[in-house]
């Protein structure tokens, strides 16, 4: 329908408004609010909830407003005794059925269902329940937990997993007062394809889903004497871990967790960001290795795809299995981190690598399934002859990985003034990180960081300004062609893609299936906007919070006076100490990793 | 709406060739594959329909109506007398894997209430003598 505008009338005021609006969409224009609880504007407009209905003149049946079109001449009343009480009674139908946990819910202070009640001042509900509020927990998942007792069944997680992600692992299955969010065959999340990336979680407005609380092993791990426990706080951490202390979204708090994170015991308070820049290293080795091999005519694996994020790795095993091969062997900065620590930073530190603890705070749930992939345990198998270690001493390289908001439930639970801690740094070897570190923590950072090294070893020169603006920003899919000249005088014209959000990240693999993928590298990050969109971050009602996040992010990078991550001296120095050079023998014994071909539906197949 | 409807005949198709009457994971899988759908969308569809069964089922399918009519008709003892000479309960198949009993909304049978179908055949005005006659001859191989 072509862009005609209409008159209508809201609560007696006349407006003229674009006739492709709804109804809510109308009245948010014209400043009137109309509670919502199953809408998600463009993602979920499938209006089942009933919350947001409203009056239409001449129509028998109140309206909701998230669904209904406005036409010429028509006339709505959102808050008439009628509408209000409408919408008290469909609440009331809804916490009939819904636990009254509220007290020891975790998603108690972002319940979008407890604020509605609360601002449409519901204080009993008068109906009985219809459901029996027993289904069993689903704690298959290494990183989410379900308690469908809790879920009024928006459908909100069941949309984002499909139209935002494309892995569309939940639906509502079967019918009435039996309905509920499920995946094929009842199976748990875990047991199915479901990437773990979280961003249900984000969604969800009650505390149907949550992340796995790994909160209470991290305490006794610091409770244990005989351990040394330390910890690596990834980059997007910092810009969005304040707003669990009330700070306004965007807050740079750097200094303020490293305090943070010291009050609570760590014996090491490290960086992810200086895995970062190790991660640049190998990755811009393997990448400019790849690419001299096809600009010889040999055979490489292009376009390489990045592997710092674990949900979309699932993706890719699950759903292109074909394609693994051009996914970078590079570990993630997590696990590189782990790996260092339990080596490397063992050995200068003269301790036993089974008394090393690696904790890692990470805006991601993911993590959390990463660290317990079996091929994750490089350090142990480095040192099990060394040490005759034998397979009850078995550990990983990251041992537990908690999101944002654990860390700050943490800090919440032994009562630090978060907002007026000091501005401490990190520890020394693994604290040191560059600015291009720092920016892996937004889409497109990864390649802007890669490129930084990749130009200056190809071409011999510094890139002519080192913020690569045209690698930014917040659109689903990027793409850009990076002019080199190499120092041999060949020119290369490196064909860059990126791609935010896993429904994006399908789009560039298609490609990439089908051999007709332009790009020579790709950077995926299974979040929309990245890491510091994760699903393990601070749940947020800002329209905003992605770019205003990102800017804190690239605030940081200008801040720091080394940028690239080959000039960050503890990398020369590991290199120079212990790993020798890039992609050396020991990188690929404790940097690197391999993947797993998953059949989609493996499990399903196997019961039949 | 076309491919829905679709959707839904390749399910009775798959459902109507298989020996254990159900959506078998494995086939709903390759259905899901080649057309695109996850198998959760299609596990959503199989769900809400009564007519799918996700789980095998017995040789024959008896289905007893609970609506008012037949409810009216003392629909519950001819239930549970059924369940007494099936050893089983509704939902559930028995031991020799000959049955599957299910309730089903109204037949369409009222006049002759209580009714119950097995497989296609509809048989009206049930006793318990009745009952027994006709499970036994299913039993003697019909
Ligand atoms: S974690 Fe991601 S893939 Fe898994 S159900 Fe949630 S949105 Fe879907
Ligand atoms: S789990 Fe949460 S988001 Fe999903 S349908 Fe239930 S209430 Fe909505
Ligand atoms: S918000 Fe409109 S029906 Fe749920």
């Amino acid at each position: 329908m072509e862009n005609k505008t209409v008159n209508i009338k809201i609560n007696g005021n006349d407006y003229t408004v674009d006739g492709s609006l709804t109804i809510l969409k109308a009245c948010r224009q014209a400043g009137i609010s109309i509670p919502t609880l199953c809408y998600m504007e463009n993602i979920c407009e499938e209006g089942s909830c009933g919350i947001c209905v409203v009056e239409v003149a001449k129509s028998h049946t109140l309206q909701r407003a998230c669904i209904t079109q406005v036409y010429d001449g028509m006339e709505i009343q959102t808050n008439t005794s009628r509408v209000r009480q409408a919408r008290k009674t469909i609440l009331e139908l809804i916490l009939a059925n819904h636990p009254q946990d509220c007290l020891n819910c975790a998603a108690s202070e972002i319940c979008e269902l407890r604020k509605i009640s609360y601002d449409l001042g519901i204080d009993e509900t008068p109906f009985e329940p219809t459901k029996d509020l027993d289904l069993p927990l689903d704690t298959t998942s290494p990183a989410i937990v379900r308690d469908l007792n809790k879920c009024i069944l928006c459908r909100r997680c069941v949309k984002e997993c499909e139209i935002v992600q494309s892995v569309n692992v939940i639906e509502i299955a079967g019918r009435g007062i039996n309905s509920k969010v499920s995946c094929f065959m009842d199976k748990g999340l875990g047991e199915s394809y479901c990437t773990n990336c979280g961003q249900c979680i984000k969604v969800c407005p009650v505390g149907a889903l949550t992340e796995k609380n790994d909160v209470d092993r991290v305490w006794d791990y610091l409770a244990d004497p005989k351990k040394h426990v330390v910890v690596q706080t990834a980059p997007a951490v910092r810009v969005a871990l304040g707003e669990e202390f009330g700070m306004p979204v965007g807050s740079l708090v750097t200094g303020k967790m490293a305090a943070g994170v010291r009050r609570l015991g760590f014996d090491g308070v490290f960086d992810t960001d200086f895995a970062a820049d190790l991660t640049i290293l190998e990755e811009g080795t393997e990448f400019i290795g790849r690419l001299t091999k096809v600009l010889n005519g040999e055979s490489a694996h292009l376009p390489l795809i990045t592997s710092c994020s674990p949900g979309w790795i699932k993706f890719i095993e699950h759903f292109f299995p074909k394609c693994l091969p051009n996914v970078s062997s590079c570990k993630s900065p997590q696990q590189m981190f782990g790996a260092v620590t339990k080596t490397y930073y063992a050995q200068q530190k003269n301790l036993d690598p089974r008394d090393v603890i690696c904790v890692s705070v990470m805006p991601c749930t993911a993590k959390k399934y990463e660290c317990l992939r079996p091929e994750m345990d490089d350090a142990f198998d480095h040192w099990k002859d060394k040490l005759m270690l034998k397979d009850e001493d078995h550990f990983q390289d990251v041992d537990v990985a908690i999101t944002t908001r654990e860390l700050g439930r943490m800090m919440k639970e032994v009562g630090i003034d978060f907002e007026h801690l000091p501005e401490e740094s990190f520890d020394s070897p693994l604290g040191e990180s560059t600015g291009a570190a720092v920016i892996f923590g937004a889409t497109g950072g990864v390649m802007e960081a890669a490129l930084r090294t990749v130009y200056e070893v190809v071409t011999g020169q510094a890139l002519p300004k080192v913020e690569l603006e045209i690698v930014r920003g917040m659109k689903g899919i990027r793409t850009a062609d990076i002019p080199m000249v190499s120092a041999d005088g060949k020119e290369i014209i490196a064909k860059v893609a990126i791609a935010s959000g896993l429904g994006n990240a399908r789009v560039l693999l298609e490609e990439v299936s089908n051999g007709t993928s332009p790009y020579h590298f790709i950077e995926i990050m299974a979040c929309p906007g990245g890491c510091l969109n994760g699903g393990g971050q601070p749940i947020s009602n800002d329209p905003n919070v992605c770019e205003k996040r990102a800017a804190a992010l690239y605030s940081q990078d200008e801040a720091i006076t080394i940028r690239k991550s080959h000039d960050n001296p503890e990398i020369k120095k590991i290199y120079e100490n212990y790993f020798e050079k890039p992609n050396s023998h020991l990188a690929h014994e404790l940097l690197h990793t391999s993947y797993v071909e998953r059949d989609l539906y493996e499990l399903e197949k196997e019961d039949n | 709406m076309e491919e829905k409807k679709h959707l839904l005949e390749q399910l009775h198709d798959i459902q109507d060739a298989d020996k254990e009457h159900h959506l078998s994971p494995k086939k709903v899988v390759e259905l899901s594959e080649k057309h695109g759908y996850s198998p959760a969308k299609v596990y959503g569809v199989e769900t809400f329909y009564t007519m799918y069964s996700t789980e095998p089922r017995g040789k024959h399918i008896i289905r007893i109506c609970e609506n008012q009519s037949c409810h009216m008709a003392n629909a519950k003892n001819i239930i549970q007398h059924l369940e007494k000479k099936l050893e089983t309960s509704v939902g559930g198949t028995t031991k020799d894997g000959l049955f599957t009993l299910e309730l089903s909304s109204c037949l369409g049978m009222c006049s002759v209430s209580p009714a119950m179908m097995i497989d296609d055949v509809p048989y009206g005005n049930l006793t318990e003598d009745r009952i027994n006659e006709i499970i036994d001859s299913y039993k003697e191989g019909k």
